[in-house]
């Protein structure tokens, strides 16, 4: 620890600390454009400038370690003035250059109301301009779907750069020219190829890039703002949705520490237009094989007339990948009570068993734990489509130091260096067997981590492959009782959740397989289930948000609330316990989904016990006390969930393991109604023909 | 400078591979950087990318290097655009690279310019007969020599816009060219031949050696003075010294004693003594100062007639600046005519 004077105020901070950082922790606020916490410095803005006593000019306090100051004269600490006028004039002169060629024209910029440079403008700047020539032309520039330019507004910070090259691992843009003429822009043009690359949006400190879906639609003063949680993926990112009224208008990060620092997907932030379209807004009955509007009354006493009528064992009920605890707790108590068994909500037909124990359907270890790991093997997975920030942290972690990484299942571009190990299960036995080298890496490691994808259990050899999987894990040691390194990576946001109630199928029950067969049940109620076709025969249910795939095949509809206009919470793919906020109100006729649950319990005359979301909530809790605990991780049972696992035996076929989300963009119904990210996705298809050549 | 483009789609040729020799060749150039830093070669790469394709650099020669390197096409592309030795729209059989900093400013850059322009029409276009192009840059680092251009691989300095013609000319008309300076300096010697370092005892050993027998005396005295020192040290550590040292300056002086500041305090700028140790009165190669000194009348004059038109002192500038009137420093000249500044505290001194 080195003691430093900041304004007077003494500070004792690590020597590696940047002036910067140690003016910060001192309480001083140092105005900045191209500095960063999560990227590289690159200290070309000097909108930092400070006063440091005994150099002979302003230092740029990003780029000046502590350790680099000299002390004074009798060996006083160093003394940095962040509010002296020299400091003063410096970020002056800095300003006024700056502003040299950005152009006047906050009223039309989208940044405007959020721009660090109108910010600080106020701070430092002046009201006129000594600049008599005529101010910088920078022509717009294509760089994808997502993002507009304004390259006239360009400070040259190369946050944007920065972020593309170290953070996304697709080095797709740079600053092209060199002084005044510098330009950023992607080459020739092209759109950018991250699935992240809504965040350069965000990082601009000025008004260059802006989000292309949004521009010219909202000010951020109309907006309210509401904290809660990404359901895109299983990955439960931490998200702020702006509202204005009741529509959502955007969704912009917010930090969270452990899981997406302050990143988010391009699917999460840009599935807002879907939250529009498509909806659900009224109860639907199909009569003369068409669906007509029908009121709540009507839909309810068709779907009692059909119960009434029908066997438990021929009733069955299934779970989407939206949905919320809450809601799936009330279909559990509904089916229980009418004595159904046929429950599911692994729709993607995942070889899991929640008896086996939490650590066979989490990741066992926290994604902030990943930066722990020191060797990778991912089996059947692309986390990079399936989970992209949590390959933000493999990425990160490889930053840091040399990680090995193998990669089991298809060959894709991870955006790190890693070893392709091979295709399918037969890799991975010999892996354990040590035919292959990579196991030597693994065996090595310390904290090794082995992660299996949907893609891997999603098939009928899924429990073999994750028997093989967590023998290979106990072989090396990856579970300790402090080290918890195996874990299935899942997809769905609800997943995890429906897990956790054990919403699969009681004793005798048919499995989601079984129950979408044609002709194998007469009533299957499905809440939000849209990726998997119900078979003919059955009378379906379908309780959801959007007019998708299982709104198309149900007999009833029931509209419901998105994960934007309700409270739920979610369990995300660690086995945290998030909850999401309402934003605003569901459209029309739709409700809750709890509520329509209790609703509909009524009319089939099984009343549940509950008539508030905290009456729900403290059944809930009383029955499973860790969805309490919000935004913290249940204890992992890794060891013993492992000693099971690789007890459970079984012969996997030689079938190479095929990607869990084929289409990262279209991957729910929410995602499949907005239009900006089918122009992303027929972008991504593009661009996976172009290089499949 | 402009915006640097690359150039249109028309003028680019299909495909770029390097030539066996010049693949060698760049395959040298990587070598000498150590794994994982192979991007270090890409100027080298590009410079000979761009030589093997007639001067200038095509998209896909950009891209063939990117790949070679394992760097990302924009990478590569912003090393291209940075720098404008790589020209990236085809350039004339002679592309004339003509420096417009400072230096070459001041001494003439822009009458080559205007010809430029006058011969050539506007820079990066590639003249009617295929010959020329040209294009103004930054310093070329020739400064000594200014004006002067870049000519393909060669500079030619000292030149006016007559001799940049006929340079031209030459060129064109496939005759011998002189490179470097068009005026007859050898090197970048001042015109008319050295003027400094001219005395031969410079080279004979006789004076630059001198130092040495110095340092065998300083040996000497420190034999003698080894007992003095060891006593030196106990005192040392008896009483240390502050952390920093004072620098020997004197107490109770200001920090520094400028002859500004004497002139200030109304003492003689420069003392007497440091005027005698400055001048070297046995060994001076310097030419005296023929012309004599302007008297301050005429300075004042000449600095009021400047000061009521407008312009700068029409003094020449190769002499002393004038002392002020009142300083008392000219101790050879007549005492000023002008009486002291009424606000000189020092007056009459």
């Amino acid at each position: 620890m080195t003691k430093i004077v900041v304004d007077g105020t003494e500070v004792d901070v690590p020597a590696e600390y940047t002036l910067l950082q140690a003016c910060e922790a001192a309480g001083a606020e140092i105005p900045r454009f191209c500095f960063h916490e999560r990227l590289s410095i690159a200290g070309n803005c000097r909108m930092c400038l400070v006063e440091l006593k005994g150099a002979p000019k302003p230092v740029a306090s990003c780029a000046y370690a502590v350790k680099d100051c000299r002390p004074g004269p009798n060996g006083e600490p160093p003394e940095v003035l962040t509010r002296s006028g020299q400091t003063k004039k410096a970020r002056e002169g800095v300003m006024e250059f700056l502003l040299i060629n950005h152009p006047l024209d906050c009223p039309i910029c989208d940044q405007g109301g959020h721009c660090d440079l109108q910010d600080q403008a106020m701070a430092y700047g002046v009201d006129s301009t000594r600049y008599g020539e005529n101010k910088r032309a920078v022509e717009e520039k294509y760089i994808g779907p997502l993002v507009r330019t304004a390259m006239n507004r360009c400070i040259h910070c190369t946050r944007c750069v920065r972020f593309l090259a170290e953070v996304a691992g697709v080095p797709d843009l740079g600053a092209i020219g060199r002084g005044e003429d510098m330009e950023i822009t992607s080459y020739l043009e092209s759109a950018m190829g991250s699935e992240l690359q809504g965040n350069v949006a965000d990082l601009c400190p000025v008004g260059a890039l802006v989000h292309k879906p949004q521009s010219y639609e909202v000010r951020p003063w109309e907006l309210s703002k509401t904290e809660s949680v990404d359901v895109m993926d299983a990955v439960g990112c931490a998200i702020r949705v702006d509202a204005r009224g009741r529509e959502v208008m955007q969704i912009e990060p917010r930090v969270h520490e452990g899981i997406n620092e302050e990143w988010i997907s391009d699917k999460t932030r840009h599935a807002v237009d879907g939250l529009r379209t498509q909806r659900l807004d009224r109860p639907y009955l199909r009569e003369n094989g068409r669906l007509r509007p029908a009121s709540w009354g009507e839909a309810f006493a068709a779907i009692a007339a059909k119960v009434k009528g029908t066997d438990p064992k021929r009733i069955g009920a299934v779970v989407g990948d939206l949905a919320g605890v809450e809601e799936i707790y009330a279909l559990k108590a509904l089916m229980t009570s009418l004595g159904v068994t046929n429950l599911d909500c692994r729709q993607a037909g995942e070889a899991i068993d929640p008896a086996w124990g939490r650590a066979a359907y989490t990741l066992g270890t926290s994604i902030d734990g990943i930066e722990e790991a020191d060797a990778i093997l991912l089996v059947g997975t692309n986390p990079r489509l399936e989970a992209s920030l949590l390959n933000v942290r493999i990425r990160k972690r490889w930053r840091m130091g040399p990680l090995a990484v193998g990669l089991i299942g298809e060959a894709v571009d991870l955006t790190y260096p890693h070893t392709y190990l091979g295709a399918g299960p037969e890799t991975l036995a010999d892996l354990a067997s040590g035919q292959h080298s990579f196991g030597e890496a693994l065996k090595a490691a310390n904290r090794p981590l082995i992660i299996v994808g949907t893609g891997a259990l999603a098939r009928p050899d899924g429990a073999a492959i994750l028997a093989a999987a967590s023998k290979l894990a106990k072989d090396i040691g990856a579970v300790m009782p402090e080290w918890s390194g195996f874990g299935v990576l899942q997809t769905a946001a609800a997943r995890v959740g429906a897990l956790d109630l054990g919403f699969v199928p009681a004793e005798g029950g048919l499995d989601f397989a079984g129950m979408t067969q044609a002709g194998a049940l007469d009533v299957v109620f499905s809440l939000g289930a849209d990726e998997v076709e119900i078979g003919p025969g059955a009378f379906v249910v379908y309780q959801g948000t959007h007019g998708d795939r299982g709104a198309t095949r149900a007999d009833v509809v029931l509209p419901g609330a998105a994960y934007t206009e309700k409270s739920a919470t979610y369990v995300n793919l660690e086995g945290r316990v998030q909850t999401t906020n309402r934003a605003g109100f569901p459209p029309g006729d739709a409700r809750e989904d709890w509520a329509i649950l209790r609703a509909l319990s009524d009319v089939l005359g099984k009343r549940l016990p509950f008539d508030s979301l905290s009456a729900l909530r403290r059944a809930l809790y009383a029955e499973h006390p860790h969805f309490a605990a919000l935004d913290a991780i249940a204890p992992s049972d890794a060891v013993t969930t492992l000693e099971t696992l690789s007890g459970l035996g079984g012969e996997p076929t030689r079938t190479g393991f095929v990607a869990a989300v084929p289409d990262f963009y279209l991957s729910n119904a929410i995602a499949r109604a907005s239009r900006v990210l089918a122009e992303c996705s027929s972008l991504a298809r593009v661009r996976g023909l172009e290089a499949a050549e | 400078m402009a915006n640097r483009r690359l150039a249109p789609a028309s003028e680019q040729p299909a495909a770029f591979a390097f030539s066996s020799e010049n693949a060698d060749w760049a395959k040298g150039q990587i070598e000498k950087y150590p794994e994982g830093r192979q991007a270090s070669a890409v100027i080298p790469l590009l410079w000979k990318a761009q030589e093997q394709n007639g001067g200038w650099l095509p998209q896909k020669a950009i891209e063939a290097v990117a790949d070679e390197l394992g760097m990302p096409h924009i990478r590569v592309l912003e090393v291209a655009t940075f720098y404008t030795m790589f020209a990236l729209e085809p350039v004339g059989k002679f592309w004339i690279q003509l420096c417009g900093t400072v230096p070459c400013d001041s001494c003439g850059a822009r009458g080559l310019k205007d010809y430029l322009h006058h011969r050539l029409g506007a820079p990066g276009h590639v003249s009617a007969d295929g010959n020329f192009s040209w294009l103004e840059v930054e310093c070329l680092g020739a400064c000594c020599n200014a004006p002067m251009a870049q000519i393909n691989q060669d500079y030619y300095e000292d030149l006016t816009p007559d001799l940049l013609g006929k340079l031209m000319d030459d060129l064109a008309a496939g005759r011998p060219v002189k490179i470097g300076s068009q005026v007859g300096r050898t090197s970048s010697e001042p015109l008319g031949g050295a003027d400094t370092l001219t005395d031969a005892t410079l080279f004979d050993g006789s004076r630059v050696g001198a130092w040495r027998k110095r340092f065998e005396q300083k040996d000497e005295e420190n034999e003698a003075g080894k007992a003095e020192a060891a006593s030196s040290e106990q005192r040392a550590a008896s009483d240390p010294k502050p952390a920093r040292p004072d620098a020997g300056r004197a107490v109770g002086t200001s920090a520094t004693d400028a002859p500004a500041q004497r002139a200030a305090a109304g003492e003689t700028p420069v003392k007497a003594g440091d005027k005698v140790d400055a001048a070297d009165r046995t060994e001076s190669t310097a030419q005296p100062n023929k012309s004599a000194p302007a008297a301050p009348e005429t300075i004042a004059k000449a600095e009021a007639a400047g000061a009521e038109a407008g312009t700068q002192s029409a003094l020449p500038r190769n002499e002393p600046p004038p002392q002020p009137v009142n300083s008392g420093a000219s101790a050879d000249a007549p005492a000023p005519a002008s009486a002291p500044h009424p606000s000189d505290p020092k007056k009459g001194n």
